[in-house]
């Protein structure tokens, strides 16, 4: 799939890269389009490039001009290059709008065998269809502009192979969660994650996005998941997917990509999927993560170089080692983000939320990754069942993930979150703490008002009760 | 503080200027540019938001705000520095505070190249040696280094260590070819053989 992709070799050895899918949104392209004028140059792909807006979009109330004129601007700024340059721009209230790791699987845009490049470092997300995806930085954004291709070296694959099968309210996010806490926050450093074995091919494809999405929290630029039959079907029908002649040969194509059984990697790894439990974070790096069954570390017990930032961790946490993470206060619940805002996280969030109500003083809220979901989910009635139970249903958006938008931590307020970074300051405020978990867990910490454990709240069937 | 010399520019043989030094593995891009300092369409303002919020929290003691490192133009960092985000904002916003030069024990990919494409070297040492740069610059601050890419080293009067880079990007900066955009472009007749290859562009009959 490289060797397909590779323009030429450049001086000093890298490769250059043709980018099948540039994927560009409000923040980390204006710059970039600015560097294009400068230069003197055009878009060279205009119809391989695809904008939407979801950083700084607000979830309460779209109305234009936006309340914030940092984002009205950054938002106009975004429709005046798409328009100059002929970018197709799914924007708000397009019915496609959303977050941008969300819109292009769910639209057909990602597709198995291509390069996807986006000015997002969660363009990781994209490999769980076999696709090579990875983030890149605006002056980089500027060359796939400029040229549809990227100066790259090539990585080495560790192959990440997970037997077994989750348990009962253990989710693609524990796994996830659990393979960094093992492997840490710098052990996929040049590295792509492949991840295979049984456990991954049970996964639905929203369940791989998620694993995949967080390969860079791994310190692993890109993840990748062999496409296979579920791969297929989710592809099947999609608004920019092959039709007719061209879908039964696209598929050909897709089923020659795999990796061979045979194939060698650069480092392997097993874990075995039914050893993982409901997993949350009680730190600022994803790595510093435990069950739910399990007591904070004592930095004493941790190596030296993981010592020093979980001292810098309770301490801006105030949290204290060797105690259970179970039952710990939150002030504020948030269901979102590309990792976890896709239908399937909003069912599962919402088959525990359902007839329960959040705990007093607690702010829930639920944003979906993309119009297209939360249309899906109010056909299906989720809304209805978040807003009874007393969550705020909202706008698409990335929203407090990392707080771009009027969505955002107070002081020093302690959230439960299914999105993807609990480091310092990430959900806007600059003392405001952040734990990682599941979908389900938050909902389940809004009732409780506290960090719970989602197997006692389960329902006797999700399928039944949804 | 000091006059900012002029950004990255041709060729990248050595960065001359004081050290400045920030411990701590795994510092994020948002803490070295917090998101809301994103709401932004250019660059120019970010070197003054540097750290903004871990300043705030060491109020005046954080080395981007001592006034021994006012002006240093070379990071000394430990592991993982630049995880995270993905934002060029972080690069961005240390090159508008005045750096030029970064050692650390290793840095997040995106964030290298990121640097690279700035024309900002980040060059490696072992976990021993940053810890002795790191001592000899405090027992100095107003020392003057030298990090000469061609001979892979930092020194100056308080000693001298050697210095990792990959070859790639040491070429790039020795030869000055890190600004990669005009050989992209110049590749036009194999970006359109590429195209002409890749099944998704062709139907699927290729």
């Amino acid at each position: 799939m490289w060797e397909l992709h590779r323009v030429a070799e450049l001086p000093g050895g890298s490769t250059q890269l043709f980018v099948g899918l540039h994927l560009i949104h409000e923040v980390t392209s204006p710059q970039a389009f600015a560097a294009l004028e400068e230069m003197g140059l055009h878009v060279r792909s205009p119809e391989r490039t695809l904008a939407t807006v979801d950083h700084i979009v607000p979830t309460i109330s779209q109305e234009r001009p936006l309340a914030d004129p940092l984002a009205e601007e950054m938002l106009t700024t975004l429709e005046r290059n798409c328009a100059n340059y002929g970018i197709n721009l799914y924007g708000l209230g397009s019915g496609k709008q959303g977050i941008v790791h969300v819109i292009a699987p769910e639209l057909g845009l990602t597709q198995p065998g291509m390069t996807v490049a986006c000015g997002d470092s969660h363009t990781s997300t994209h490999g769980a269809f076999g696709a090579i995806a990875f983030g890149i930085g605006t002056s980089q954004v500027r060359d796939v502009l400029a040229s549809q291709s990227i100066s790259i070296n090539k990585l080495k694959v560790r192959s990440i192979w997970v037997d077994g099968q989750l348990n009962k309210g253990v989710f693609a996010k524990d796994l996830i969660l659990h393979v960094i806490r093992k492997l840490g926050v710098k052990g996929g450093v040049g590295y792509a994650y492949e991840f295979g074995g049984p456990a991954i091919e049970k996964l639905s494809m929203e369940e791989r996005m998620t694993i995949c999405n967080m390969a860079i929290e791994g310190g692993a630029r890109c993840g990748y998941i062999n496409p296979d039959e579920i791969t297929f079907r989710y592809l099947k029908g999609r608004l920019h997917s092959p039709v007719g002649e061209a879908w039964d040969l696209a598929v050909n194509w897709w089923k020659s990509l795999c990796t061979d059984i045979n194939a060698s990697f650069d480092d392997q790894i097993r874990f075995d999927a039914s050893d993982i439990t409901p997993t949350v974070t009680w730190g600022i790096t994803p790595g510093q993560s435990i069950s739910i069954d399990e007591n904070m570390p004592y930095p004493e017990s941790l190596s030296q170089s993981e010592r020093l930032i979980a001292e810098e961790a309770y301490k801006y946490m105030d949290l204290e080692p060797g105690k259970p993470i179970y039952g710990v206060p939150v002030d504020v619940c948030f269901i979102g983000s590309c990792t976890n805002g896709r239908l399937s996280d909003l069912r599962a969030a919402a088959a525990i939320a359902k007839g329960r109500q959040v705990a007093p003083g607690v702010k829930a809220f639920v944003v979906p990754g993309s119009e297209k979901v939360g249309i899906a989910a109010e056909e299906q009635g989720l809304h209805k069942i978040f807003q009874d139970a007393g969550f705020e249903w909202r706008k698409a958006g990335c929203s407090m993930c990392l707080a771009m938008n009027p969505d955002r931590l107070e002081g020093n307020q302690i959230s439960a979150s299914s999105s993807n970074r609990n480091f310092k300051g990430r959900q806007g405020s600059s003392i405001g703490r952040t734990l990682l978990m599941s979908p389900a867990m938050v909902a389940a910490a809004a009732i409780k008002g506290q960090i719970t454990d989602v197997r006692a709240f389960l329902p006797k069937s999700l399928e039944n009760l949804l | 503080m000091s006059k900012v010399s002029s950004y990255p520019q041709g060729v990248i043989q050595q960065v001359l200027g004081r050290c400045i030094v920030m411990q701590g593995d795994d510092i994020d891009t948002d803490r070295i540019i917090p998101a809301r300092f994103l709401k932004c369409v250019s660059f120019k303002d970010l070197g003054a938001q540097v750290f903004a919020d871990d300043r705030k929290e060491l109020q005046g003691v954080h080395p981007f705000d001592r006034k021994e490192n006012i002006g240093a133009s070379i990071l000394i960092v430990n592991d993982n520095f630049g995880c995270g985000s993905s934002r060029e904002h972080a690069p961005q916003a240390l090159m508008r505070w005045g750096i030029r030069a970064l050692i650390g024990q290793s840095f997040a990919e995106i964030f290298y190249g990121n640097c690279l494409a700035l024309g900002i070297p980040c060059a490696t040492a072992s976990a021993k040696e940053i810890n002795q740069i790191q001592k000899a610059i405090e027992l100095d601050p107003s020392q003057v280094w030298e990090l000469n890419l061609t001979k892979k080293n930092i020194q100056s009067s308080l000693g001298s260590w050697d210095v990792a880079m990959e070859s790639g990007p040491l070429e790039m900066l020795l030869k000055g070819r890190w600004d990669a955009t005009s050989q992209l472009i110049s590749q036009e007749a194999f970006l359109k053989q590429t195209e002409k290859k890749l099944p998704y562009l062709n139907n699927f009959t290729k």
